[in-house]
């Protein structure tokens, strides 16, 4: 019998009201009185030396406030990286500097050079025409294994190539892995390239930042995932600011996907600018300028190999990996193709052997990092896909051939450093074969081929690292901050209760999912607690929302600080009562002595602690508890996926008939919200498989600059889903029990479309080994006819 | 986007008069002109609506048959009020974009602007159609003179557009996928006196008739009549979304199942 509230009851989103009445507060909807706007006048070319600007002319042009080159920014830090990545041998990665404005060269289109602040938008758009460029154009460095070559273009003159790092995990001894290979009944090998996205959040990022000359204070309101993380960098690394007098507001959010995670030279620019212009400043993305501005993500071009036994036991894997990490490291690009990716290559396999290789290239393009998922989807795509075309080779079962192979005993230790907790890969599986009805899939196939279509299954197990922590751990591989997370519980008098959180939420359901589980635990209706997010001068110190942490990680630390508030009123309790604390229990909201009909209620407990007139002496007033969590090690969700697709062979045509989704995130809290997540993850899958190409031609042009060209996925391309979240080991180390399920469909979606799709066209008698996302219909063609 | 002045005449007469002003432009739907606006890829000193003329507006039937749609007729209306006398070309119309697109653009926007990728420029070729302007008539294998570009003068308007109705018509599209613009879109039409075969999207001249197949299905009207046809794919488009060997082969297949439709 489903709840209908508290933790594991599908309690409906309270936010969706405002988001779908246009009630939302959104920073485009922020207008301080007097502000000015900004316009970035960007490079159209993608790699150049800046011989002279001239911005004489733009600054007499009607309503410039003011023109900003480099130069204004010369004593001004430059963007930062976050995760420092130490190379195969014991190197730090190059790191290049990132300016606000350009300095001394563009380095890919859409590379800010100038900002001008004027009155009008549309003024500082003419003014910026105005300005008057010299810019000698470079040969742009696009292909990343043509850009490691000795002798390349530099992107970087400071730096000695193009490669950021060079970088292995695993197994280290080539001869090791040699000698597996060389010994293996059958070796499985396969090139393929995991495309470029855009992320294309529904909402463009915008900044809005104001200075206040008598108090010295600053407030930016931010697209942002993570406020506190901005405000640390900008203030610490970049302009130098200190943080008490800086406030970083993101409100109502549209929509992140891991590209509003990062600290964005724009916002830098508008909260510099503010002060310089005594004026308040605003930026809003155009959609254009989305696509030639926001993080980019994936991008990695690979070869995997798998060494299989006689018995087609896993011996060994071994892969290298481009990663393109674009003209500069976004905030945390290097991290995404190492301790994002290389560690999640064991998958949900016993292989005992590993190597991981990755090569980290600077190219003339936006820079790379992280979009839902990153660096779990490319790994999963790698090992899902030989694994799939090594079943083929060997003509065997792929569901068969992943079972032979899964990790069945927990704790488990991976050869890439990483520890899974729990799992139970065939419970999990047998929850999708009997969902998916792959028993019914024959009967399926003969009625599509009836129907003059190829109808291929496509099968893929994942498992994802949820909630990257412990902060000592992960300080040690080179992050520059700590991965815990933060809340604070204030309970009003009334007993109404506010949660100020430390994660943000950006479409994922908080304001509903975290006051299940606070009511839950004092026994009070939901609507009794509120969630308090994305204001630093309102929540404690937390580190945002990504990668699948915000319940793992702060949803602990709400639960650690409301046990606090607990033990707290039940001292209250216990001197209300008149009883020994050791013998007060909470249950429905109310306080009582054990054993007894004695009882006091929660409000009457609350009141009591802000109007202290009977009271414990040894007891302070209040009721008011912080709690921050350090996790002691990664969430492990996991799961099956099953995909039908249907191939037109006349025109390569791909449809998705059927998708089916069986995961294991632990205990949920919300199963409808977690349902939305995951329709919403494998619709981005789906995406990245069949449509989303970010494409760049010879010169540095992006060829997919707009939605004209650049296809996002729409109802009518995704089937309906079914969802199976009955396979549950809850997570061991976190007081939920809760694994994490944000990114978990667009990690477990590409390769089963994929695989879906071979299946179909090798079921028509073609023999086609692999074709790269997005499988288009022109490809899928050429692929049948090549 | 610049600024510019705007103006919304209630008379074609009026139209002609203010588009006679320097560089001004004429604004149908918009679906094209705004975008490119706000880009700043134009800049006209006016924009003249032709949104406000009522002559320009709606579908008729006229004393022959042929069925008349008024320049600034948008595709909802088409799709709506033509479904009865010419079913082709409404299918056509509510194929177009979706509902917003639809309830904006208008045909002689579209025929003026002959994007290389427009479902209307096929309909009106495949039809035999006629451009009816401010000035003349111009039969619809005179009107379209390569990618955006007509044979329409300076300050002309399309005040409406003649389509003979054929025995038989069918328009099949494959949808480019992001644009959802026709990748290949093929439209057949056969008359008492032959077989009409329109092709769009395809190729970097624009819209096109393509003979052969006309001259195959004029002597046998059934899909294989098309078997052994193949466009050559050296004037056909190649981008991101299909190389020019794909355009060639979905001609054949579009074409195929325009066809299919008709029987």
């Amino acid at each position: 019998m489903p709840k209908d509230s508290g933790i594991g009851a599908s309690s409906k989103r309270r936010e969706d009201v405002r988001f779908l009445t246009g009630a939302g507060n959104y920073t485009d909807d922020i207008n301080v009185h007097g502000q000015a706007y900004v316009h970035f006048l960007r490079s159209d070319i993608a790699h150049g030396r800046i011989k002279s600007i001239d911005t004489s002319a733009a600054e007499t042009m009607p309503g410039v406030v003011k023109v900003f080159t480099g130069k204004d920014f010369e004593g001004v830090g430059g963007m930062p990286c976050g995760w420092e990545v130490t190379d195969r041998h014991g190197a730090p990665m190059q790191e290049p500097p990132h300016p606000i404005l350009a300095q001394g060269k563009v380095r890919h289109v859409g590379d800010p050079i100038a900002a001008v602040v004027a009155d009008s938008l549309e003024q500082a758009r003419d003014a910026a025409e105005a300005i008057e460029l010299d810019i000698e154009e470079l040969p742009a460095v696009l292909d990343m294994k043509a850009a490691a070559q000795e002798g390349a273009t530099l992107v970087h003159d400071d730096l000695k190539n193009n490669i950021c790092y060079d970088w292995h995990l695993g197994e280290a001894d080539n001869d090791k892995v040699n000698e597996v290979f060389a010994n293996a009944a059958h070796v499985t090998t396969l090139d393929l390239v995991n495309n470029r996205l855009v992320a294309n959040p529904m909402e463009p990022r915008v900044a809005v930042a104001e200075y206040s000359r008598g108090t010295d204070e600053y407030t930016l309101y931010t697209t942002s995932q993570n406020p506190h993380v901005i405000r640390l960098l900008m203030c610490a690394f970049v302009l130098g600011l200190p943080e008490h007098k800086v406030r970083v507001v993101a409100p109502d959010v549209g929509g992140g996907f891991g590209t509003k995670i990062f600290h964005y030279a724009e916002e830098a620019f508008c909260t510099f600018a503010a002060k310089a212009c005594n004026r308040a400043v605003k930026w809003t993305s155009s959609r254009s300028e989305a696509f030639i501005s926001d993080a980019h993500g994936r991008d990695h071009v690979s070869r995997i190999e798998l060494a299989l036994d006689a018995d087609n036991n896993f011996i060994g894997l071994r892969t290298d990996t481009y990663a393109n990490m674009g003209a500069y490291l976004s905030t945390f690009s290097s991290s995404v193709p190492t301790w994002l990716h290389g560690t999640l290559m064991a998958g949900n396999y016993k292989t005992p052997v590993i190597q991981v290789n990755v090569k980290a290239m600077f190219t003339n393009t936006v820079p790379v990092d992280a979009y839902r998922g990153a660096g779990r989807p490319e790994a999963t795509y790698q090992l899902e896909r030989v694994v799939d075309k090594a079943a083929r080779e060997l003509g065997v079962d792929p569901i068969a051939l992943r079972r032979q192979n899964f990790i069945t005993q927990f704790p488990y230790d991976t050869p890439v450093a990483l520890t899974y907790d729990t799992g139970n890969y065939d419970g999990t599986m047998d929850k999708l074969e009997a969902a998916a009805d792959l028993a019914g899939f024959a009967a399926r196939r003969a009625q599509s081929e009836a129907n003059g279509k190829l109808r291929g299954l496509g099968i893929n197990c994942y498992i994802e690292a949820c909630g990257i922590a412990p902060s000592n751990i992960v300080g040690m591989l080179g992050a520059r901050a700590g991965l815990y997370d933060a809340a604070t519980v204030r309970v009003n008098a009334t007993g109404s209760i506010s949660v100020m959180v430390g994660a943000h939420s950006h479409g994922q359901g908080h304001e509903t999912a975290f006051p299940q589980v606070v009511a839950d635990m004092i026994g009070i209706d939901e609507s009794m607690v509120e969630i308090v997010h994305g204001d630093t001068s309102k929540i404690p110190f937390g580190m945002g929302t990504y990668g699948s942490r915000s319940l793992a990680v702060c949803g602990s630390a709400m639960v650690k600080a409301t046990e606090k508030v607990i033990d707290k009123a039940k001292k209250i309790a216990a001197h209300l009562l008149e009883a020994s604390e050791a013998d007060i229990e909470l249950k429905d909201g109310q306080f009582s002595v054990a054993g007894t009909d004695k009882s006091v209620a929660w409000g009457d407990v609350t009141l009591t602690a802000y109007v202290p007139h009977n009271f414990p002496l040894e007891v302070e007033p209040g009721l008011e508890e912080t709690a921050f969590y350090d996790p002691a090690n990664f969430t492990f969700p996991s799961g099956a996926y099953a995909c039908e697709v249907e191939v037109d062979p006349e025109t390569g045509q791909v449809s998705i008939e059927a998708f089916t989704a069986a995961d294991d995130f632990g205990n949920i809290i919300n199963p409808m919200i977690v349902d939305g997540q995951v329709h919403g993850g494998i619709g981005q899958g789906i995406g990245q498989a069949l449509l989303e190409n970010c494409a760049y031609d010879e010169n540095g042009q992006l060829l997919s600059a707009s939605y004209m060209d650049y296809a996002m996925p729409r109802a009518d391309d995704v089937p309906f889903y079914s969802v199976d979240h009955s396979s549950q080991t809850p997570c061991t180390h976190n007081p939920l029990g809760v694994k994490g399920c944000g990114e978990a469909g667009a990690i477990g979606s590409p390769p089963a479309v994929i695989n879906a799709v071979l299946d179909a066209l090798n079921s028509g008698g073609k023999s086609i080994d692999h074709i790269d996302m997005p499988v288009s219909p022109s490809r899928v063609w050429a692929a049948m006819n090549g | 986007m610049y600024n510019f002045e705007f103006e919304k005449p209630s008379t074609i007469a009026d139209a002609v008069a203010a588009l006679g002003g320097e560089d001004a432009q004429a604004l149908g739907g918009g679906q094209t002109l705004i975008p490119t606006l706000k880009q700043r890829l134009a800049a006209p000193s006016a924009l003249v609506s032709l949104g406000g003329i009522p002559e320009m507006q709606g579908v008729c039937v006229e004393d022959d048959g042929a069925v008349s749609v008024g320049g600034a007729t948008s595709h909802a209306v088409v799709a709506r009020e033509a479904a009865g006398a010419y079913p082709a070309l409404a299918a056509l119309a509510g194929q177009i974009g979706d509902p917003a697109v639809r309830n904006r653009g208008t045909i002689g926007g579209s025929v003026a602007n002959n994007d290389p990728a427009a479902c209307y420029p096929a309909a009106v070729l495949g039809s035999g159609g006629t451009i009816v302007t401010n000035a003349r008539q111009i039969a619809a294998d005179d009107f379209f003179e390569g990618m955006f570009t007509t044979t329409l003068d300076e300050g002309e308007i399309i005040t409406s557009v003649r389509f003979p109705v054929p025995q038989a018509a069918s328009y099949q599209k494959f949808l480019q996928p992001a644009s959802r613009f026709a990748l290949v879109g093929a439209y057949v039409a056969r008359f008492a006196d032959g077989v009409r075969v329109a092709i769009t999207g395809a190729s970097e001249d624009g819209v096109f008739r393509w003979s052969e197949a006309e001259a195959a299905l004029g002597k046998e009207f059934r899909p294989d009549a098309l078997m052994d046809l193949r466009i050559n794919p050296m004037n056909m488009i190649g981008d991101l979304h299909g190389s020019k060997e794909y355009r060639a082969h979905l001609v054949s297949v579009m074409t195929k199942r325009a066809v299919e439709a008709c029987m």
